[in-house]
């Protein structure tokens, strides 16, 4: 990372690809990648942390992208709902959430299938209560929430 | 998101020189700041990322732990040692904020979250923490999640990490690099009053950092465990929260903490309790004798009585499960 005043230079590897870019020091990973990366799939909901819908896997770990400073995730790994599965191919969770309906309005999909990988990946899956638990960061306004629970539950299934 | 300036500190000497640049503060996980920053209570000119320059290690230390200041809510809370020495501390974790939040947030930035107060988050009301000078707005107002213990007419913010709260109970000490030096404060003595200047919430100095939080040895020969009382399952600060840390000797208890959350303007050691509890069997009759005296010294205000016998109801559960968990309650 080079410093020069307000703009900094930040290097990410984004869904396998390097990605340089001369940024804000204020401007946050969410932003960046929906606006200068124009991976829209990330999506801005509360942009307070409270919500979920814009959540990305860092160096495989879930976070909120919008209470991610880009540079605080310069050399890393981030990985967004575009790069989960090849192109014209489904992920085996996005396959679960088509399949069992798990959404309405569809704004909170993204976020919610991120959080889902990793909850599956962190072995999480052990039970409906503790689906709900470890998926109390991503709220649904739509109310789809028995849907999305049965969604992880197969999808779990189907990847162990 | 409003524009600052980004700078990495190359190590504890740099970051302690660029604190004295006119509105810098030291930014770790991000969770709490930027959301400051987003609702325009915080107003930095420069962050100065310190996660770089901190431990992350969470080691042995004779029996007790020590704990990087930039370990994750997560990483502490998954921690085997952690977990089967100091179990409150590792259930406070894994009852706060949610999971994505629990793998960005650090142990020091949590032990300096600002307060869930209504006004305090609020910019077009007063408040004296955030101008101060300016008045409580929650003294009068709607002040249902605010303190009933360590409050006054200036400010009635509680203090919202459970984090804090376990720590006490477990009698953690906060390890500072300050510029002239490192020192250890009590945990329980890290958090100040709202009496003089709400604003001032620590005993931290200009361009001290936190490095790392250390729990002693002589605190994991008692067991501890930690309820939290909240709005809705998950995802939520404590209305009211209860960690206790007690040691048994034939049947009998020869030394508890037993500290609140949710209700004080920083983690509330309730001695009366404790007082109670010493030298007695956790019989049903001792257990809901001393639950009552967490109700001493308690000022509710308006909206906030409801916390008084909530707290009771909560610290006689969490005497009540210890009981039966260590054998000694049917």
């Amino acid at each position: 990372m080079s410093q020069d005043g307000r703009a900094l230079d930040v290097e990410l590897r984004v869904n396998g690809q390097s990605r340089r870019l001369s940024i804000e020091g204020s401007t946050t990973l969410l932003d960046a990648l929906r606006d200068r990366l124009h991976l829209t799939g990330t999506k801005k909901g509360c942009d307070l942390g409270q919500c979920g819908a814009c959540t990305v896997l860092l160096d495989g770990r879930r976070v909120v992208s919008c209470l991610t400073l880009v540079a605080q995730a310069d050399g890393r790994d981030v990985t967004t709902i575009e790069g989960l599965a090849p192109e014209g191919e489904l992920h085996p969770v996005q396959a679960a959430f088509v399949e069992h309906d798990a959404f309405q309005c569809g704004y909170c999909t993204p976020g919610q299938i991120m959080s889902a990988v990793a909850l599956i990946a962190e072995g999480h899956a052990g039970s409906d209560a503790e689906i709900r638990e470890y998926m109390s960061g991503n709220l649904c306004r739509c109310g789809a929430y028995t849907n999305i629970v049965a969604a992880v539950r197969d999808a779990a299934a189907k990847m162990a | 998101m409003a524009l600052f300036r980004y700078v990495r500190a190359g190590d504890i000497h740099e970051a302690h020189a660029r604190a004295a640049t006119p509105g810098a503060l030291y930014i770790a996980g991000g969770t709490d700041l930027l959301q400051l920053v987003q609702e325009r209570v915080a107003k930095p000119a420069e962050v100065i990322d310190v996660t770089r320059i901190l431990s992350s290690d969470i080691e042995d230390l004779g029996g007790g732990l020590r704990i990087g200041a930039a370990a994750r809510l997560r990483e502490m809370a998954e921690h085997p040692l952690l977990r089967q020495r100091f179990p409150a501390v590792a259930e406070a974790l894994l009852g706060s904020a949610s999971p994505q939040v629990r793998n960005m947030a650090t142990a020091g930035g949590n032990l300096l979250q600002r307060t869930r107060c209504l006004y305090f988050r609020d910019v077009a009301t007063p408040c004296n923490k955030r101008e101060p000078g300016s008045g409580c707005s929650a003294w009068d107002g709607q002040n249902r999640q605010n303190a009933i213990f360590g409050g006054g007419p200036a400010c009635i913010a509680v203090q919202p990490s459970d984090f804090a709260v376990a720590l006490v109970a477990c009698d953690a000490q906060v390890v500072l690099a300050s510029p002239g030096g490192e020192r250890r404060v009590g945990l329980a003595d890290f958090h100040r009053l709202p009496i003089e200047a709400p604003e001032i919430e620590t005993v931290m100095e200009p361009g001290d950092l936190i490095t790392a939080i250390e729990i002693p040895a002589e605190a994991a020969q008692r067991r501890s465990r930690y309820l939290k009382v909240r709005d809705r399952a998950s995802f939520e600060w404590a209305v009211v929260s209860c960690a206790l840390s007690v040691r048994l000797e034939a049947g009998r208890v020869a030394e508890a903490r037993i500290v609140a959350g949710g209700v004080g303007t920083r983690p509330w050691r309730l001695q009366g309790v404790e007082a109670a509890l010493a030298d007695q069997p956790l019989s049903e009759a001792i257990i809901t004798d001393a639950a009552q005296r967490a109700a001493d010294g308690a000022e509710p205000r308006r909206h906030n009585a409801f916390k008084v016998p909530l707290l009771v109801g909560a610290v006689r559960k969490a005497l009540r499960e210890f009981a039966r968990a260590e054998g000694v309650q049917p």
